[in-house]
């Protein structure tokens, strides 16, 4: 068996060991366009604080690790045929497969204004950007971050931390809208501008003029703010354009995947960002976009193309910490709650802190928090152990700080 | 052969002997707060119930770690952190379904039980023997991990 894995990051990294571990015999190829060795994106912004070197972001440390049980090539793959099981790189080299993995993740989107493939505007997704990034960072440096998403938010923390004079443009009501809810991102938002972080929400940057020693950010509603640097985080897509051809079911732009998670194209997979996987609460599919979600990817995709059908996905629950200036917020599965289920939450907005839980029937299916950082992943258990709650979800409705209380009745009857 | 700690809630009084001596030997304070175990009272029943990892197979946190900062020891058992690699990204926190990886907001890393590298203080502590730290295969763990493969995002064929 050979297996082919396109992307060499988290997901297809934890892909290539699992198949190794499950197939010794097998040859295993991972095929990465990035000149580092693999490195986890989400340590970056911890790179860009100086709190880890380079080498710090590696997803594994062990010198030789990959080398020593896979073939690791560097190349871009530019398309794949899906009958003759072969693929092409771009520098025209031919590699056949008897399994196919897409863990190629995603790319930022610029908006599209004048003046955004200027100088001074950059992304902040890979360590190349990260150096750009890291050159132009100094205290007082005046930054523009275009999008306070997950990613703009957890960015942010790290421009605020390395002393630039920060502002943000997000163009949704409040911060993280796609995880927080209304009190959760407008308390954010209340927080940052007390750090002194220039927040607006409901703007648009309309264009960059590029003068001499900086970049003019003209803002909807007439406004005009001077950066050095602009960083846009402003959404991705999935990296599966080498698919086309292949006639694979794409669902906006990423590879639809079965609980198997094969692809419409029998032998090829994916797995993380760029793949439409199920999610747990919903039973949709839908592509999630984080790290732990690309691990379990990477595992369960393994498993099936090494022996297709032996794992079936139950779907990953979606989740989110992002700390923002030292205030911690968190969101699992379904926040937002949904129609015909209960909710309870608790406020204390001076303190800066708040629970919302969301059930349905007696279980827990959602929840989201700030300013609490014990015990926090007990919320995991609750709503993926699916437990049935009965007098506790009373307890929980009268204080939802107590879910650890009711995890501990529900799994040990305490 | 591996220990691990073995909870018995009926036997505990609720004294927090163990919480103080854990934040002790791992912090250098008399302060309950800095506990990786944690004693919940349910006054309602009048129950205590000493609550903290138990190095499970699943080791949600290891796996989520985007930079290797958890580690088994292989001697003890233990899921570790490697503070000097650790980046305080909190990942672990929200992935461990049983709660017991904490954020320390001090010092910007994550804290769980490791087991004292092999004498946990808390057992050491106990005086009703509601900890104990015996032969793994003689706890009552089993209980508390056999519903963990239901936090599983997968199902195994055969
Ligand atoms: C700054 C930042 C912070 C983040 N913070 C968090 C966080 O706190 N929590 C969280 O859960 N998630 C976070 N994320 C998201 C997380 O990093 C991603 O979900 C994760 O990297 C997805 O892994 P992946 O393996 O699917 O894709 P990637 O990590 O993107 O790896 C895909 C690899 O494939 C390569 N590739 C693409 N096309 C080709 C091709 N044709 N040929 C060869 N190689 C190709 C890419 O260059 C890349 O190296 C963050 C992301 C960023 C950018
Ligand atoms: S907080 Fe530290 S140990 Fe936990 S996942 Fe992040 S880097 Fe790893």
């Amino acid at each position: 068996m050979t297996y082919v894995i396109v992307g060499a990051g988290p997901a297809g990294v934890v892909a290539a060991e699992t198949i190794r571990k499950l197939d010794p015999h097998g040859k295993v190829v991972i095929v990465g366009d990035e000149p580092e060795p693999p490195y986890s994106r989400m340590a970056i912004p911890y790179l860009l604080i100086r709190n880890i070197d380079e080498q710090g972001t590696y997803l594994r440390k062990a010198p030789g690790h990959f080398e020593d049980s896979v073939e690791v090539v560097h190349g871009s793959v530019a398309s794949v045929d899906s009958s003759a099981k072969s693929l092409r790189l771009s520098d025209g080299r031919e590699m056949a497969y008897d399994a196919l993995l897409v863990a190629t993740g995603s790319t930022p989107i610029l908006p599209p204004v004048p003046g955004i493939d200027g100088e001074r505007v950059t992304t902040c997704w890979t360590l190349e950007d990260a150096r750009k990034i890291a050159e132009g960072l100094r205290p007082g440096a005046s930054v523009l971050l275009i999008g306070a998403g997950f990613i703009g938010c957890i960015i942010l923390e790290a421009l605020v931390a390395s002393g630039a004079n920060l502002t943000v443009v997000e163009m949704g009501d409040r911060m993280v809208p796609r995880m927080l809810d209304e009190t959760c991102g407008a308390m954010l938002q209340d927080w940052c501008r007390e750090k002194g972080v220039n927040v607006m929400t409901g703007a648009q940057v309309e264009s960059i003029e590029h003068r001499d020693d900086v970049a003019a950010v003209r803002i909807s509603g007439g406004r005009e703010v001077e950066a050095e640097l602009v960083i846009s985080a402003a959404g991705v897509r999935a990296n599966a354009g080498f698919l086309e051809g292949t006639g694979i079911e794409l669902s906006g732009g990423a590879v639809v995947v079965d609980r198997h998670m094969c692809s419409s194209v029998p032998g090829i997979y994916a797995a993380g960002d760029a793949a439409c996987g199920r999610d747990f609460s919903t039973g949709d599919y839908s592509v999630q976009a984080i790290q732990p979600t690309a691990v379990e990817h990477g595992r369960i995709a393994a498993s099936n193309m090494v022996r297709h059908g032996s794992v079936t996905h139950q779907g990953c629950i979606n989740m989110n910490v992002l700390d923002t200036i030292g205030l911690i917020s968190v969101s699992y599965g379904q926040w937002e709650g949904i129609e015909g289920g209960d909710s309870v939450s608790l406020l204390d907005r001076d303190g800066y802190r708040y629970i919302s839980l969301q059930f349905a029937g007696d279980q827990l299916i959602g929840a989201n928090t700030l300013g609490i950082t014990q015990h926090i992943g007990v919320l995991r258990g609750l709503i993926q152990g699916q437990f049935r709650l009965g007098h506790w979800k009373s307890r929980l409705m009268d204080n939802p700080l107590l879910i650890m209380e009711a995890y501990l009745a529900a799994t040990q009857g305490a | 052969m591996l220990r691990s700690l073995n909870i018995n809630p009926d036997k505990c009084t609720g004294c927090l002997q163990c919480e103080m001596a854990c934040s002790f030997e791992n912090e250098g304070v008399f302060n309950p707060a800095k506990s990786r175990i944690k004693v919940f009272s349910f006054h309602h029943e009048g129950r205590f119930v000493p609550y903290t990892c138990t190095q499970c197979d699943e080791a949600w946190c290891l796996h989520a770690c985007p930079v290797e900062a958890i580690k088994m020891n292989r001697e003890t058992g233990a899921m570790e952190v490697l503070d000097a690699v650790c980046v305080g990204c909190k990942v672990c926190t929200i992935a461990c379904p049983f709660g017991t990886v904490n954020y320390n907001q001090s010092t910007g890393k994550v804290i769980k039980c490791d087991l004292c590298g092999g004498d946990p203080q808390c057992a050491a502590a106990c005086p009703t023997e509601a900890i104990t730290y015996v032969d793994a295969d003689a706890t009552g763990l089993d209980k508390m991990r056999s519903w963990a493969a239901k936090t599983d995002n997968a199902t195994h064929a055969n």
